[in-house]
């Protein structure tokens, strides 16, 4: 039961308790008793809505950082990673296995407030032994919604 | 040329499908929301789009056999034993046809003789009566009702078998009602049939879309299989319409009559499509698992909301589709449709397009996103609101 209310507030989490409870037969009361479990439990952190940057007026330019870390005793991968983190420019931080150690979404303004990010905050944390910068210049799914999704390939009517 | 004077009578006495008439209608109309597919929204699942692949890179794209390939077969009889748990000997009684549609005009062309009578129990699928028709068969309509949910009973089916009639075409899970008929429901009709020479079509394309309990065939009760052709298909239940994938199972001397037809009218199924469905049947449990469990959600939301917005429709239990009544409106199933299409520029389907018995109903279908679903219903809100 809790997968499935997890999934379809997933797709959609602006589906009322109502809608939900009816599509899970148990009752919206139900519902809202679970979804609250879920929020105090930490698993639900929040809820946002889903953007197409690229029709925004002022869409600013996001980047994904990657980072190299050498941890060490007083610097860990976490203690780096909270520092990162709590920069309100950073989207995301993701410890990644492979090449290098974190990736870090970050959203400013233009090219050159990343610039200025990536040279005035990140790089001089300690533990850091390399960046690399890459720019997004196109997106076509973020959060399991598709862009531009207009393939409903089959006819208006069918037997 | 006078054309009327040569072409075959029985085709052109043959009513083009109310459906397509309706296409018509909604395919000039922009930006309209429609409900009227009867087809899945999902992908093919990608493991069996994976297999045409191979199969397309190795080359493989000769003729199979008359009746398929036989791993295909073998799968096929594996799928009734674990489903309807009757055996079917892959060499001589399963046939991979043309979707379930051709296998649908086949079983109908190997049974009937001139004037031989074929029941058709009605709001259906809109080839039955046509095929029969055109074979020099009679259809005789079983009109079924939505206080019996739609589902033939002994009382509807007794008083219209005749010395003519051949065969019966069942058809549940419905298109268009979602009707299911359960065991025991089955039970009387089979009881009806027993020790005669009927033959019953099943048509079981949306066996897989059952909902609750899982579908019964009415071939697995005692003493019907020898007298019941199985029809199913690969296109609703794997999301395959447009691979052109069915099958038949029927004991050997009837089968052996169908594959002749077969043979000379399509040579065999397409080739890519068999590989693939092989993978289907035997791999995609879980795919078609969680296809019917998204399909369940939605079908409640449908019905939930339509019978709060007046349109009464009982919960059907099986297929992607409501049924609900739109008598209440006042307006045949005709003017609702035409007018829901011009004022909210919503497209469903007429119930009457399905059999006259299918007047003053429409066919929804869930085969849509959540989200779709949610919007269309709000139009056919406020269409009601403001009838």
């Amino acid at each position: 039961m809790q997968n499935k209310l997890i999934k379809l507030l997933r797709k959609d989490a602006r589906l009322t308790n109502e809608e939900l409870g009816i599509m899970l037969g148990i009752s919206a009361k139900e519902i809202a008793d679970e979804i609250e479990q879920l929020e105090n439990n930490g698993i639900i952190k929040g809820y946002t809505a889903i953007l197409d940057e690229s029709k925004l007026e002022d869409t600013g330019v996001t980047a994904v950082i990657e980072v190299k870390v050498m941890p060490s005793v007083k610097y860990g991968y976490k203690s780096v990673a909270k520092i990162i983190a709590r920069f309100p420019e950073v989207e995301s931080v993701r410890l990644i296995a492979g090449d290098y150690d974190f990736s870090v979404t970050v959203k400013c303004p233009d090219l050159n407030s990343v610039g200025m990010f990536v040279a005035d905050k990140i790089s001089p944390i300690e533990g850091i032994v390399s960046i690399s910068t890459h720019f997004i210049m196109g997106r076509y799914k973020e959060l399991g919604r598709e862009f531009d999704l207009d393939n409903d390939i089959r006819g208006v009517v069918s037997p | 040329m006078d054309y009327t004077r040569i072409l075959s009578k029985k085709s052109q006495i043959m009513k083009p499908s109310g459906i397509r008439k309706f296409f018509d209608i909604a395919a000039g109309v922009p930006d309209i929301i429609s409900l009227s597919v009867g087809e899945p929204d999902f992908d093919t699942p990608w493991l069996i789009r994976r297999d045409a692949i191979r199969v397309l890179e190795e080359g493989k794209t000769a003729y199979t056999s008359n009746a398929g390939l036989f791993p295909l077969r073998k799968a096929v009889s594996d799928y009734f034993k674990r489903t309807i748990h009757n055996e079917y000997n892959p060499e001589n009684e399963i046939i991979i046809t043309v979707g379930g549609s051709e296998a649908i005009d086949i079983a109908v062309r190997a049974l009937v003789n001139p004037d031989d009578e074929v029941i058709v129990p009605q709001p259906c699928f809109v080839s039955y009566a046509p095929i029969v028709e055109l074979t020099g068969g009679v259809a005789v309509t079983a009109a079924t009702y939505a206080e019996n949910e739609f589902k033939l009973t002994p009382e509807i089916l007794k008083p219209l078998i005749t010395p003519k009639t051949k065969a019966i075409i069942l058809s549940y899970p419905s298109n268009p009602t979602g009707a299911v008929m359960r065991k025991h429901e089955l039970e009387a009709i089979a009881e009806i049939l027993r020790g005669t020479d009927i033959i019953i079509i099943s048509d079981e394309i949306y066996s897989e879309l059952t909902y609750g309990e899982p579908h019964v065939s009415i071939a697995e009760l005692p003493g019907m299989k020898e007298r019941t052709i199985v029809v199913n298909g690969f296109s609703k239940a794997f999301a395959m319409t447009g691979w052109r994938l069915g099958f038949c199972a029927a004991p050997a001397p009837i089968s052996e009559q169908i594959l002749k037809i077969h043979q000379y009218a399509i040579m065999c199924s397409p080739t890519i499509s068999q590989h693939a469905a092989v993978v289907a049947l035997n791999d995609c449990v879980n795919e078609v698992a969680e296809m019917v469990s998204e399909y369940d959600m939605r079908r409640r939301l449908v019905v939930e909301s339509l019978n709060r917005i007046g349109l009464s429709c009982f919960t059907p239990e099986g297929a992607f589709y409501v049924f609900p009544s739109v008598k209440k409106s006042g307006l045949s199933s005709q003017e609702f449709c035409k007018c829901l299409i011009n004022e909210k520029k919503v497209a469903v389907v007429p119930g009457d397009a399905f059999g006259e018995c299918g007047d003053g109903f429409i066919r929804i279908s869930y085969a849509y996103s959540i989200k779709h679903l949610t919007i269309a219903i709000k139009r056919i809100e406020e269409f009601i609101n403001e009838i």
